[in-house]
């Protein structure tokens, strides 16, 4: 009895100082602790006081959205405009004009599969068949030629539908590619070997660049006379060859990390080689490489913006064919921000998705 | 015939495997069909190459070399005339690639442990601001900040008569960036020449301390002792020179600044570009390295009474170094093969000279075989020196 009184007086006088609960102390421990973090604080809270309200003045209060290139010439604020007038060309290119309805749905088509294929529970059979008649959809949305839809040709193929193909079926080909090198890098076969290490290194030891020069210069040097390949299949090649290279290095790593216990004991079970690998070593060391290989799969996104330089009109291409005309000259921060936040959030999302994935697979 | 028969057994399975499950047989079968593939492959293309390179009557071999380049480059390190040959021009590409890499590396590695120290900070608003540099960064093309930077310096910044001078000597323009520096004078070689001894002593005397160390267990100051040394003996030279100050500052003569040294609008969007992208991804290295190291490591050093200094040299960092260099190095690698995305902006590193080279001379296996071969070695240098720094700090094992 006289204990509980004891302990009952206890909690009620001592109640926490104002200053160590709710949002001062919140402030006091992130930001104030210490005297070098409380000078940093003050310098940041500077910094971000003499160059966001600029910022905002710019970006929001003086801007435009919806007026004329002379408009905007006449005010200081930020001429969003540039992106309305010229939305259709950035996202579509050389596409023709009544016709952008076909690669509109075909990116909502693959975004949605994308975006269906994110749950783990989905991934069965059927998914593949999907996503092989969705490509298929697709394609014949892209290029046209059946169905009665009016054909069209690949090079007037651009903008956002090029750099989602491009990096799409990049990835979707060098991945396969990569493991065949990595398994061959592992091989006991030096000829095998060999020539993977040698494939494996020359290409990592080399920028993008020189691939994309050689796909869109050589190439038609390396095939007999009267067959030519378009362009944007060449440049696909290309991007395909380098982003085996990487990935194959990552998933060399996860072979690294599966132990001898793991091929002995598929080895005594009668598995042959292909059975061992395709059964019992690749399903982990694949499920070991993902955040990696995610993170290669980004930079081969980022990467197909290079096309650029070699002249085919990824979306990058087109917001600079867009500012190069006379009237909207100038306001390419404005544009290149915009294209930016399209990588942004596709990267974005990309890594965020790894690290869920990540967490699930450890779970 | 007991002791027999087991060998006899074994001879026997040995003759009943069949010719093809013999692995070692089929290894070698299915070698030599992979190397006749890849034979048949590389014999195709290259009669191919060849029929079309006598078709469109296009000259092969580097013969090209020694003819007049006949173009001009906007900036180098050495004397240069449209007059001088390809083989000159070309060389001056590499000096241009290998001078972004080298200041870009530089920069990036100062930048880089700087943000991935400010991610881990306790300060929130710091650590909070250097994650969204990171991820933000990251996420967003190198291309498409080189083409931003291009145009910050292009599009945003005044021409030269109305230039913003943010500190005093140094002018920021559409021409690009001038700054004033120190007229030449003799004593600054002078001073080269004693810094560079200075390294040398300095080196020297860290084994000789080290030894000492190890014998007698007495500590020499070497930190301090570097630094005097190092700073020392260069001012003490100037001094003596008779401490020459005067500047060369940038003065508006005409349309342009003359006199300091200029950075082209290319170089500075190129270097800008590069150490903005590639600082967030050695940010997060530095990161992960200084994580790496557990709290215990630090508290451990400081109860055997180490002063924060040696808990940080001699504990800390040839600990975090270790996780941090592999992948360091192959960022450095990353910024100087990104170095060659400076064809877009029209900085002449050596692919861009090298692609002009191919326009003019229509010969691009030559050119691009010249691409692939530089990189290659810039990359192959690169896995050497990781080779040896790893063996240098691996852990040592009993």
């Amino acid at each position: 009895m006289v204990k509980s009184q004891k302990h009952h007086i206890q909690t009620e006088g001592l109640k926490a100082p104002v200053i160590s609960i709710g949002l001062l102390q919140w402030i006091k421990s992130n930001l104030f602790n210490g005297v070098f973090n409380s000078i940093l604080t003050i310098v940041m809270l500077f910094f971000l006081y003499k160059i966001i309200p600029p910022f905002v003045k710019w970006a929001v209060i003086d801007s435009f959205w919806l007026s004329t290139a002379e408009q905007c010439r006449a005010g200081d604020g930020a001429c969003w405009s540039i992106i309305p007038a010229n939305i259709r060309f950035i996202i579509f290119g050389f596409y023709p004009h009544e016709l952008h309805w076909r690669p509109f749905f075909a990116m909502i088509m693959l975004v949605s599969l994308l975006l269906y294929s994110k749950n783990r529970d989905y991934w069965k059979k059927s998914l593949v068949y999907m996503w092989i008649a969705g490509l298929f959809i697709m394609g014949v949305l892209m290029k046209g030629g059946l169905l009665g839809l009016s054909s069209v040709e690949s090079d007037q193929w651009g903008g956002l539908p090029l750099t989602l193909m491009l990096s799409f079926f990049g990835m979707f080909a060098a991945y396969p590619l990569g493991v065949l090198l990595a398994l061959g890098r592992r091989s006991k076969m030096p000829a095998v070997k060999t020539i993977c290490i040698l494939y494996i290194e020359l290409i990592r030891g080399v920028p993008l660049i020189s691939l994309l020069f050689m796909s869109a210069v050589l190439f038609p040097l390396f095939l007999p006379e009267g067959l030519t390949i378009n362009k944007i299949l060449r440049a696909q090649v290309a991007i395909i060859m380098f982003t085996s290279a990487y990935i194959a290095e990552v998933v060399r790593g996860g072979l690294q990390a599966i132990t001898r216990e793991q091929y002995e004991a598929a080895e005594s079970l009668g598995l042959n080689y292909v059975q061992k690998m395709r059964l019992v070593i690749l399903p982990q060391a694949l499920k070991i490489v993902i955040p990696p290989t995610v993170g290669i799969l980004i930079s081969a996104f980022k990467d197909t913006s290079l096309v650029v330089i070699i002249a085919l009109y990824d979306v990058l291409k087109t917001t600079r064919s867009a500012l190069a005309n006379p009237s909207w000259m100038g306001f390419s921060p404005e544009a290149y921000i915009f294209v930016g936040l399209i990588y942004f959030v596709c990267c974005y999302s990309m890594s965020n998705y790894s690290r869920r994935l990540e967490k699930e697979l450890h779970a | 015939m007991k002791k027999g028969n087991p060998v006899n057994s074994t001879e026997n399975t040995k003759q009943r495997v069949d010719f093809l499950n013999d692995p070692k047989i089929r290894a070698i079968i299915y070698q030599i069909a992979v190397l006749g593939m890849v034979g048949l492959l590389g014999y195709y293309l290259f009669s191919n190459t060849v029929e079309n390179l006598n078709r469109q009557s296009i000259a092969t071999g580097f013969g090209f070399f020694h003819k007049e380049a006949s173009f001009e480059i906007g900036e180098s390190l050495i004397q240069y005339s449209a007059a001088d040959t390809y083989l000159k021009a070309l060389l001056i590409g590499a000096l241009n690639t290998i001078k972004v890499a080298f200041v870009g590396i530089v920069l990036t590695v100062i930048l880089g442990t700087f943000l991935g120290i400010a991610r881990l900070s306790t300060n929130w608003l710091v650590s909070k601001l250097a994650a969204i540099y990171i991820e933000v960064m990251q996420d967003i093309p190198i291309l498409l900040q080189l083409f931003f930077w291009y145009s910050f310096f292009y599009d945003i910044l005044p021409p030269p008569r109305e230039a913003i001078e943010p500190v005093k000597g140094v002018f920021m323009s559409n021409r690009g960036l001038v700054f004033a520096v120190p007229e030449s004078h003799p004593a600054y070689k002078y001073m080269a020449a004693a810094f560079i001894a200075g390294c040398i002593a300095v080196f020297f005397v860290r084994r000789w301390a080290r030894k000492r160390q190890d014998k007698t267990g007495q500590i020499f100051p070497v930190f301090s002792f570097s630094i005097g040394i190092i700073i020392g003996l260069p001012l003490v030279t100037w001094l003596l020179a008779g401490a020459p100050h005067k500047m060369s500052v940038p003065e508006l003569v005409g349309f342009n600044f003359q006199g300091g040294l200029n950075m082209s609008p290319e170089f500075g969007a190129l270097l800008l570009g590069l150490v903005i992208y590639t600082a967030a991804f050695v940010a997060e290295i530095v990161r992960a390295g200084i994580q790496a190291i557990s709290r215990g490591q630090t508290e451990a050093a400081m109860a055997i009474g180490l002063k924060p200094g040696q808990v940080l040299s001699l504990v800390i960092l040839p600990q975090a170094l270790r996780v941090i260099i592999p992948p360091l190095t192959s960022q450095m690698l990353n910024l100087t093969k990104n170095s060659s995305l400076a064809v877009a902006i029209g900085f002449p590193d050596f692919v861009s000279v090298a692609s002009t080279t191919i326009n003019q001379t229509g010969q691009a296996i030559e050119g691009i075989s010249l691409i692939m071969v530089v990189y290659l070695c810039f990359s192959l240098l690169t896995s050497l020196f990781m080779n040896w720094y790893n063996k240098k700090m691996a852990l040592v094992e009993r």
